[in-house]
């Protein structure tokens, strides 16, 4: 039975007929067969938004249920991929289409022509319940895709085979309790806007380590956690995201372009594949899923991509991975709410925002987290990382406020930095993390004590080099006492010398969490041999930061990864023979 | 079959609703006829059973309810390309102006055109040189680059954005397939006609396109405006293989005009008065430029926009400023102390730089020395600051070298006039001299290697 359009604004159709269709369930609307989902019903009339361009839609066209929610196609063939916000594939549409997406195109999301090699790790007369993996297929040299049994069947394994397959093809058959049979192959379905069910949840242990120095030893995030990066245009919001893409020591990268450039989803396309994750040396595209709805594509599906890369990143959870979901921008995705709550006529919330904002944001990343899957065999955990691009910078804004009350971790980006290129323009005095509490056991057990010991004083150096700032502005340095100066030096060389990092220098891009640790307890050593020779006596605190050893810590951030350790302890014994040598000329006169 | 409507029930300016309609889609182009036999065009916002709510493009003055009939065309508003328009000129709905024939079409183009599909883009880094070192040397711009020039009322953006038109070359490449199309939304007449002398004085002018909506032109078809030349744009530069510049200026009365139509209809606003729909709008312009896999020509887009209080907050450039990649902002301060053109070097971005520059492109210590120009000059500005309240004796020796330094960049690097062309090599070296003014170690962002190769020597 199919239903008729009776009206037409922009994304939003309404049609008549529509009884025997359901809340969520996916339509096709008008000859093209464009794609729609139902959002609200009225008597048989239901309101729905179309995931395309609506021009040329007129009222008597036909609406169409497929009686289904919006789902993802899971299986072998989404790595490496980029796909629109409803997951089909762009480079398939490029093939059919050019270099512009034309309407209407059918594509299935996994192609279903490619063969796997299947090996079976599971055999005939195993019990297996939903979650468990009974076979992998080496998707990329990179990463193994284990096939699990999808969520809801439980039983005897009757059948299974390995060998090479598409992804429909049965390779399995499993007969429950009450002697169904069920048949499994490669590939699941599940509809994005449902959570995928997992057996517990836990607190994350763990640091999801990044490589970047103000990330990884200020403001840690935890693998499992959540983290919101806001700032206005120009602040480095997507290279930070870009960073952490690259970086983030996790199997799976899911990087949704929401809204944002064509251009960054493009960069990516061609930068990853160049360049090599620094554990396994593969390249980085490998374990890389891209979803991009870009600005200029149509605003409907941009509602929808968020969930759709959420989905297939616990999917790749649910094998046991490390997942880091990373979405650019949420700020569009709440506004293709708005656009859509205005064309409803709902009553509108803050801003025009619609009443259900925080409530939708806050189901988005209660998805992220550590758990034990599904069927009790693995760990996996999923990490959301969300950029939102406040108006004009001003975090007083409802998607900012609404993001801030969920996440744990807060990266505040500075335009003042920004304009100053001090990258990442990460603001040190506003950002937080909630998470140090829970890592402190993962930071003593791998770098002892010390580390957030000096994390501490760190922060704090930072903090009164704020205050003494002030009152530099109203009445000059030279009023300080030595110490002072002693800080506002050490705090100028930690953020030059530490929180500075150059995304584009080969050497500065990426720093492992050990050479992050020595590096910062160098700057703070020389602190403690300064604070040590002014209280032998040393009066002019200027020939303290005068010492040649200085210009080497400038560039130690750059020294390579296999020679730091070397390099770091000769700065310093410099150090400490350079402004020995000041305390003793000191007490000689 | 195309049906005429006598059924206009009612025209609140710029929205029309007819009743009774049948077969009408959304977006549509439609005709209003008035009895005198003259013709407006107007589109199709929304269809709601047997009614439509029709957009004018033009004046609403004039038109009789009973009397007057619509025209529904069943397509969109078109643009008719083909690479005669070059050299010609346009009314703000595409019509030619300028005395000469109708454009023999050689296709006829949707003014909204597609969304380009992300992995069909080619990456810009192709370095342009502009001749302008806070461009070139700073915020450097590419090929397929969308880099707006942020304005205040009274501050030369067209100067600059002629003077850019003038000087943009690539380097080492033929000259002879580029174009610039260049429209003018809503601004004056004595503005637009700056622009056609400066292509007709530059000889520009015969491989223009110039579509013009003037102030006193009809507001609501400034919406239409821009995306006609982004349909020229295009044909030229991924049909015909040109490397099109285009320049939109301003975007600020479009902007407006979109929030009028907004207005019209009812809608619930966003900041200020802007629609919610804003972003997505400037997007569906601004990401028409770029560069595509398996095309030769690429399209370089400068849109221009006057900031209302020279607010950088205010929607209409913040909005932009997420969308396109990077802004060069004009400073009023500066422009008081007459350093022209007035850039404002430190809140100026261009995203696609670093793929722009370096080895091969300009110069492989080019990024190093950027970076060192910026957070020395930032310190400058800061010591400045400094000095004015506490005076010189308060500020560390470090402090009033960078200060120092702050006044002769902005004497000598930012300003250069409109007319001075300088190679990026001319660029680079003064970015060099001036950095000598400050000690070694401060220069802590070059390269050990590159201080030893292009430092110069001085006699301090």
């Amino acid at each position: 039975m199919s239903g008729r359009i009776v009206k037409v604004a922009g994304p939003l159709v309404v049609a008549d007929g529509l009884s025997d269709a359901n809340i969520a369930d996916v339509v096709r609307v008008g000859n093209q067969n464009l794609i729609g989902e139902i959002l609200t019903m009225v008597g048989d009339s239901a309101s729905i938004q179309v995931y395309e361009e609506t021009s040329g839609l007129g009222p008597g066209a036909s609406v169409i249920t497929t009686g289904v929610p919006l789902s993802v196609e899971l299986g072998p063939g989404l790595l490496e991929g980029i796909f629109d916000g409803i997951q089909r594939p762009l480079s398939e549409i490029r093939k059919m289409t050019g270099s512009t997406i034309a309407r209407g195109v059918d594509v299935p999301a996994l192609d279903k022509s490619i063969i796997w090699d299947f090996t079976a790790t599971a055999s005939v007369g195993d019990e297996v319940t939903g979650g468990n993996v009974i076979g992998t297929v080496d998707e990329t040299t990179a990463v193994v895709h284990r096939i699990m049994i999808p969520p809801g069947i439980s039983g005897v394994i009757d059948f299974i085979q390995s060998g090479s397959f598409t992804v429909e093809e049965i390779i399995c058959k499993v007969k429950d309790s009450n002697g169904e049979v069920h048949d499994v192959s490669m590939m699941q379905k599940w509809p994005v806007r449902v959570g995928r069910p997992y057996n517990k949840k836990f607190t994350p242990s763990a640091p999801l380590s990044s490589g970047q120095r103000i990330i990884d030893t200020l403001f840690p995030l935890a693998k499992g956690g959540t983290a919101a990066v806001p700032g206005p245009f120009g602040s480095g919001k997507t290279v930070i995201q870009h960073q952490l893409a690259k970086w983030a020591d996790v199997d799976i990268v899911v990087y949704i372009g929401c809204g944002e450039r064509g251009n960054e989803m493009t960069d990516v396309l061609m930068e990853f594949p160049e360049l090599s994750d620094p554990r396994t040396g593969e390249p980085l595209m490998k374990r890389t899923v891209l979803i991009a709805n870009t600005s200029d594509m149509p605003v409907a599906a941009r509602e929808a991509s968020i969930y759709t890369g959420i989905t297939i990143a616990e999917y790749f959870r649910d094998m046991g991975y490390d997942v880091a979901v990373i979405a650019d921008s949420t700020s569009r995705w709440a506004e293709a709410l708005r656009e859509m709550s205005g064309r409803l006529e709902e009553m509108p919330g803050e801003e025009g925002y619609p009443a259900y904002l925080s409530s939708r944001l806050a189901q988005f990343y209660e998805r992220a987290g550590t758990i034990e899957v599904l069927g009790g065999e693995r760990i996996g955990s999923l990490t959301a990382i969300g950029a939102v691009s406040p108006p004009g910078g001003d975090i007083a804004e409802p998607v900012s406020q609404a993001t801030m009350r969920i996440v744990k971790v807060f990266w505040g980006l500075d335009a003042s930095l920004a304009y100053a290129r001090h990258f990442p323009a990460i603001n040190w005095l506003n950002s937080y993390t909630l998470y140090l509490d829970t890592l402190k056991p993962w930071f003593d057990g791998n770098f002892g004590t010390d580390f957030l010991v000096n994390r501490a004083t760190t922060m704090s150096l930072l903090q009164e080099e704020a205050e003494l700032q002030e009152i530099v502005r109203l009445v000059g340095v030279d009023s300080l006492s030595a110490p002072d100066r002693l800080t506002l030096e050490t705090a100028k060389m930690i953020r030059e010398d530490f929180l500075q990092q150059n995304a584009y220098v080969e050497l500065d891009s990426y720093t492992s969490y050990e050479k992050q640790a020595t590096l910062l307890s160098l700057i703070l050593y020389y602190n403690d041999l300064c604070k040590d020779a002014l209280s032998k006596g040393v009066e002019d605190v200027q020939q303290l930061f005068n010492i040649d050893a200085r210009e080497r810590i400038g560039r130690a951030k750059t020294v390579p990864p296999e020679q730091y350790e070397d390099e770091y302890h000769s700065i310093a014994l410099e150090m400490e023979s350079q402004i020995g040598a000041i305390v003793k000329g000191d007490d000689d006169l | 079959m195309i049906r005429e409507y006598r059924t206009i029930q009612e025209i609140v300016s710029p929205l029309m609703v007819i009743n009774n309609v049948e077969g009408v889609t959304y977006d549509e182009l439609a005709e209003l006829e008035l009895p005198d036999g003259e013709v407006r065009q107007c589109k199709v916002l929304e269809v709601d059973g047997d009614s439509a709510v029709v957009q004018l493009f033009e004046s609403a003055a004039g038109i009789n309810l009973a009397d007057s009939k619509v025209r529904f065309l069943g397509r969109p508003l078109e643009l008719a390309v083909s690479g005669d328009m070059l050299g010609r000129v346009f009314s703000g709905m595409g019509k030619p102006i300028d005395g000469g024939p109708e454009v023999l079409a050689e296709s006829h183009n949707d003014i909204n055109g597609l969304p380009m599909n992300p992995a069909a883009r080619d990456y810009p880094n192709e370095f342009i040189q502009t001749g302008i070192s806070t461009i070139d040397g700073l915020n450097t711009l590419v090929r397929g680059q969308k880099l707006p020039i942020f304005s205040g009322s009274g501050l030369p953006h067209a100067q600059l954005a002629a003077q850019i038109a003038r000087q943009a070359k690539v380097l080492g490449s033929e000259t002879d397939n580029f174009a610039v199309v260049f429209a003018a939304i809503g601004i004056t007449f004595e503005e637009s006609e700056y622009f056609v002398q400066e292509f007709n004085r530059t000889g520009a002018i015969d491989r223009s396109v110039i579509f013009t909506n003037l102030a006193d032109d009809p507001a609501v078809e400034r919406i239409a405006t821009p995306r006609m030349a982004l349909t020229a744009a295009e044909y030229l530069a991924f049909e015909k293989d040109m490397h099109v510049l285009v320049i939109l200026t301003d975007i600020t009365n479009y902007a407006e005009a979109l929030r009028e139509v907004s207005a019209a209809r009812k809608e619930v606003p966003g900041r200020r008065g802007y629609p919610g729909y804003l972003y997505t709008d400037l997007a569906t312009m601004y990401e028409r430029a770029g560069r595509r896999i398996g095309k030769d020509g690429s399209i370089t887009m400068i849109p221009i926009l006057t900031m209302p209080e020279d607010d950088k907050t205010h929607p209409i450039p913040d909005l932009t400023g997420y969308i396109t990649e990077g802004q060069i902002i004009l400073s009023r301060d500066l422009y008081r102390k007459s350093i022209m053109p007035p850039v404002d070097v430190l809140p100026s971005l261009s995203r696609l730089k670093d793929k722009g520059i370096g080895d091969g492109k300009t110069r492989e210590d080019h990024a190093d020395t950027m970076n060192q120009l910026f957070a020395a000059y930032s310190r400058g500005k800061d010591a400045k600051e400094l000095m004015t309240i506490l005076g010189e004796s308060a500020l560390t020796p470090d402090d009033i070298l960078h200060a120092k330094f702050a006044d002769e960049f902005e004497q000598r690097y930012v300003s250069q006039g409109y007319e001075d062309n300088r190679s990026i090599e001319e660029t680079l070296s003064l970015g060099w001299e001036l950095l000598s003014i400050l000690p070694r170690g401060e220069l802590k962002r070059i390269r050990s290697a590159y201080l030893e190769k292009y430092m110069p020597e001085t006699d301090s």
